[in-house]
């Protein structure tokens, strides 16, 4: 049991955190012909379009209501009005996700009954899906916001179940933030293989995994589409991964009756089994040949790899749920975790975390911890970390978000046999590169000290030569 | 917004050095100039972004963000301002307001604290305050809280009321400005002070391109006392006062600065640029004149003549063996303010077509300077919507689109080379050096070999899947149906 400790420092240096608008605008863009919208002034929009083209490496439809000082006095839904009349007419969206952001927030608006009313009086929104989800920045983190996203399409999205409901062989994939592209991409494969249906939302797998188009899109292409998204109540099950989908998957549990499996984590050799047991259940079927091959990979790659794991130090810095799914991994393979630090308290999981204290801070805080625990072997983090492994003098394994300095991140995978895998060598890979050299000093200190009397004599010997 | 900070911006957009101000009616002057932004379809960042981008650079302060987590915390470490020294300007520092600082209104003492915690840890010369949206609408006072903390605390901080719902990035960077001439510049005394010393007002050191420009000024004895804030150092800032002449480059930013800078003690100042070869040589030549003028010896021309003559030599030679290989490559520039005609002379130099050039941000003046270079305004084009820049990208309209970060995948995604010439950039294209790094750039980028295959179709697209295959490869054929 971890204990959980807040850092006393008035004050964040070098954060930890994204912005939970952020979060929420990423999961819209899983969306087919979808465009986030971000309720506040134009910069909230910018540093986050910033950061996520930043990450990706490409185009991001992300628009702002841009609240100047009149509309921050006076009232903002003239600018919200304004905004989906202006999307609509010049991008033509299939879908909109609109997302507060701590100054509407600050400002109490009900915006919620502004759209209502919006949306009532303007014919020309009809045929656009127009959703809405609170996230202020000064609550929660990156992980929060997707989930609130998730919610907010769920519940303005999906049609309820009735009797007219008829199901089919499918299954619902609620993944997390910390989900890439590649991740969801092989989810999709292993569920089809076991001749099952997957409808997943947010789907980034078609709209950020990179690609080049036939033409060129205002919105996002490819993603989660409406009318699949609208079918949820048909699948037998719903999967979702990470805690902070639990609340969206018991949403989608109550309107659709579609029972809930949350996977805490998908990495490691034990959830991927209770995973492809599940599929198995559910579908009558039998682990094909090639996952029974991968599950062997991966018992392989784990052999090789505990060389490199086994009694290092390892310090994380993540958002709650990739910090426990991370820790969880390194603890699996022998490693010890030192420091760990999340982002928010925001997860029952965080006291589940093998270590003795989870702190709740910034990359500073880890870097306190990680000087005060004597040292670590590496650094887990994002980007943002570069200057932390640099003082440390660590090598830093970048995961979650944002990635800025190195390309492919929407096809790194965690998930899975596979992911597990290619995980366990990219980390092993790390540690060969800072391989050390012995030289005779390492040695020292477990070398018997030498008898006196042999010194004088060799110093005698020295001397009379 | 409060009083001080209204009065602030109504006095900005009544700048007397600036000619478009200048040519407005009474009525349209009180008018201001920031034009009213579409929601929906707004691009851009806000004023803090704009404070920030301005100060950020003085590398040995700590930058304190007051405001909830976005604001800093998707923000940091993003430019590459350069630093020779210090480090302290990367760190991300950031009050993150929570909901119960928000609702108690504990906003105030939570930025106090926080000045006390960073000044505790870095020991920095000065702490830079900056306000955002939330603390300004619930009224937290910075400026009282920057005044106690410096005087409780020994160190200076310095408030920059910007938050981001009074305006664009442009209004924040004279914002930021105004914060300078508040509270900075005056303050200190330097610990030396020559006939030769300028300062160069709007450079940023983006990719260090400030040490492409100082080695030319110090071949010529001239000292560059503070750039502000590129590289900067607080000290150098607050003792610019000193310095003999003032060169203002990046348009107007902070023009603010400049003319009041003239005013308080008498530095004049001029609009130049180091981007392209006669700009610069421009820059140096005026630089010259005003030292002279302001008492330095009368040899500095000459001296600055024979360095122009010299460098403009050696850079046109460096040039020379790229010159057939990129001229009458097409270009589409898509910039604004002083690079908007600054590059187009540069490019012609070259022998290279410019097909358009964007004006969406530049003066009047910007705009003549492009008629003068291009011969009318035929080529000169407000914003173009991405949809239609890539259409003319893929009709191949173009060889090449030089612009900022923003327009990059519409230009990737119609399979046409992209450079980056604005403030993310990696490259650093100031002075002589740096304008033959961007030709070199240039060529690197159109010659690559990779436009030509990501533009062929996948042969099965071609439908002459055939033309590359042994005849001899055997293959199946269908079983004719039976009946």
């Amino acid at each position: 049991m971890a204990e959980i400790i807040k850092s006393r420092k008035p004050v964040s240096i070098n954060p930890l955190k994204s912005s939970t608008p952020l979060g929420a605008a990423l999961g819209y863009l899983g969306i087919e012909g979808a465009v986030p919208l971000l309720h506040g002034s134009q910069g909230c929009t910018s540093f986050a379009l910033v950061l996520l083209v930043r990450h990706y490496k490409e185009a991001i439809p992300l628009q702002t209501t841009a609240m100047d000082e009149v509309a921050t006095i006076l009232g903002a839904a003239g600018n919200m009005e304004e905004a989906l009349l202006n999307l609509q007419r010049r991008m033509k969206p299939r879908f909109i996700g609109i997302a507060s952001t701590a100054l509407v927030e600050t400002r109490g608006e009900d915006y919620a009954g502004d759209l209502k009313l919006i949306l009532a009086r303007q014919p020309e929104l009809a045929d656009t899906s127009v959703v809405f989800a609170s996230t202020p920045d000064y609550i929660g983190a990156l992980e929060d916001g997707w989930a609130a996203a998730v919610s907010a399409v769920i519940d303005g999205v999906v049609a309820p179940w009735s009797p007219a409901v008829t199901s089919f062989q499918q299954v619902n994939v609620l993944p997390g933030v910390n989900q890439t592209p590649a991740d969801i991409e092989y989810l999709r494969d292993l569920i089809e293989s076991f001749g099952l249906y997957p409808v997943i939302l947010p789907d980034l797998s078609g709209s950020l995994d990179g690609h080049i188009a036939e033409d060129w899109c205002a919105t996002t292409q490819g993603g989660a589409r409406l009318e699949e998204v609208a079918q949820m109540a048909r699948a037998v099950h719903t999967i979702a991964i990470g805690e902070h989908m639990r609340q969206p998957a018991d949403l989608l549990c109550s309107l659709t009756g579609v029972p809930v499996t949350v996977f805490s984590t998908l990495t490691g050799l034990a959830p991927n089994d209770r995973l492809l047991s599940l599929l198995s259940h559910i579908s009558g079927r039998a682990v094909p040949g090639r996952y029974r091959r991968q599950r062997s990979q991966l018992l392989d790659a784990m052999l090789d790899g505990h060389f490199h794991f086994g009694g290092k130090r390892i310090a994380i810095a993540a958002d709650p749920d990739l910090l426990f799914s991370l820790s969880q991994f390194f603890t699996s393979m022998g490693a010890k975790i030192v420091a760990a630090v999340a982002s928010t308290a925001n997860s029952p999981n965080l006291a589940q975390i093998p270590t003795e204290r989870v702190i709740i801070g910034d990359l500073t805080d880890m870097e306190d911890a990680v000087r005060a625990a004597g040292g670590a072997d590496l650094l887990v983090t994002h980007s943002h970390g570069r200057q932390s492994a640099r003082r440390l003098g660590i090598p830093l394994l970048r995961v979650g978000f944002p990635i800025f300095d190195r390309l492919g991140t929407a096809h790194m995978h965690t998930v899975g046999y596979c992911g597990t895998r290619d995980l366990i060598f990219r980390v092993a890979n790390l540690f060969m590169g800072q391989m050390h050299e012995h030289k005779p000093d390492d040695f020292a200190p477990a070398r018997p000290a030498p008898f006196n009397e042999e010194i004088v004599h060799d110093s005698a010997s020295l001397a009379a030569h | 917004m409060s009083d001080a900070l209204k009065a602030k911006v109504a006095e900005l957009f009544n700048e007397p050095g600036c000619d478009k101000n200048a040519a407005k009616g009474e009525k349209e002057r009180k008018k201001g100039c920031s034009k009213p932004l579409t929601p929906g379809a707004a691009a851009g960042g806000c004023a803090f972004d704009g404070a920030k981008i301005a100060l950020q650079p003085i590398t040995d302060v700590v930058h304190l963000v007051h405001g909830p987590l976005a604001c800093e915390g998707n923000g940091w470490d993003n430019r590459h301002a350069a630093s020779s020294g210090p480090r302290l300007y990367r760190l991300g520092v950031t009050t993150d307001l929570s909901q119960m600082d928000i609702v108690m209104g504990t906003g105030e003492k939570r930025l106090y604290k926080a000045i006390k915690e960073v000044i505790a840890r870095y020991a920095p010369p000065a702490v830079f305050v900056y306000s955002t949206c939330v603390p300004a609408l619930i009224g937290d006072d910075i400026g009282a809280v920057c005044a106690y903390a410096s005087d409780k605390l020994g160190t200076p901080c310095i408030p920059v009321d910007a938050p981001g719902f009074v305006g664009s990035k442009n209004l924040g960077n004279k914002l930021a400005g105004e914060a300078l001439l508040d509270h900075v510049i005056g303050t200190m005394e330097p610990e030396v002070s020559t006939p030769f010393d300028i300062n160069i007002l709007g450079e940023y050191n983006l990719s260090g391109e400030l040490w492409q420009v100082r080695p030319l000024f110090e071949a010529l004895g001239i000292r560059v006392h503070a750039c502000v804030t590129g590289d900067a150092r607080y000290r150098e800032v607050a003792s610019a006062h000193r310095a003999k002449v003032n060169m203002m480059v990046c348009s107007t930013a902070l023009i603010n600065v400049a003319r009041k800078m003239e005013e308080r003690w008498g530095i004049p100042y001029f609009e130049g640029s180091f981007y392209g070869i006669s700009d610069t040589s421009t820059a140096l030549r005026s630089v010259a004149k005003l030292l002279v003028s302001r008492g330095a010896p009368e040899d500095l021309i000459a001296r600055t003549e024979a360095l122009i003559a010299a460098e403009e030599a050696r850079a046109w030679a460096r040039i020379e063996p790229y010159r057939q290989r990129l001229a009458g490559k097409r270009v589409l520039l898509y910039t604004g303010g002083v690079k908007s005609w600054s590059i187009v002379s540069a490019l012609q130099e070259m022998g290279m077509v410019v097909v358009g050039t964007s004006v969406r941000k530049s003066t009047d003046n910007d705009k003549q300077k492009i008629k003068d270079i291009m011969g009318g305004d035929a080529h000169m084009v407000e914003s173009i919507p991405p949809r239609e820049m890539y259409a003319q990208l893929r009709r191949g309209d173009a060889d090449i689109l030089l612009s900022g970060g923003r327009t990059q995948f519409v230009a990737l995604k119609a399979r046409v080379p992209w450079l980056d010439i604005n403030q993310e950039r990696h490259e650093a294209y100031a002075g002589y050096d740096g304008m033959v790094t961007l030709v070199q750039e240039l060529d690197r980028s159109l010659s690559n070999p990779v436009w030509a295959e990501v533009r062929r179709l996948a042969p099965w697209e071609e439908g002459e899947t055939e033309d590359w295959l042994d005849d001899n490869v055997p293959r199946l054929t269908p079983l004719a149906r039976e009946g």
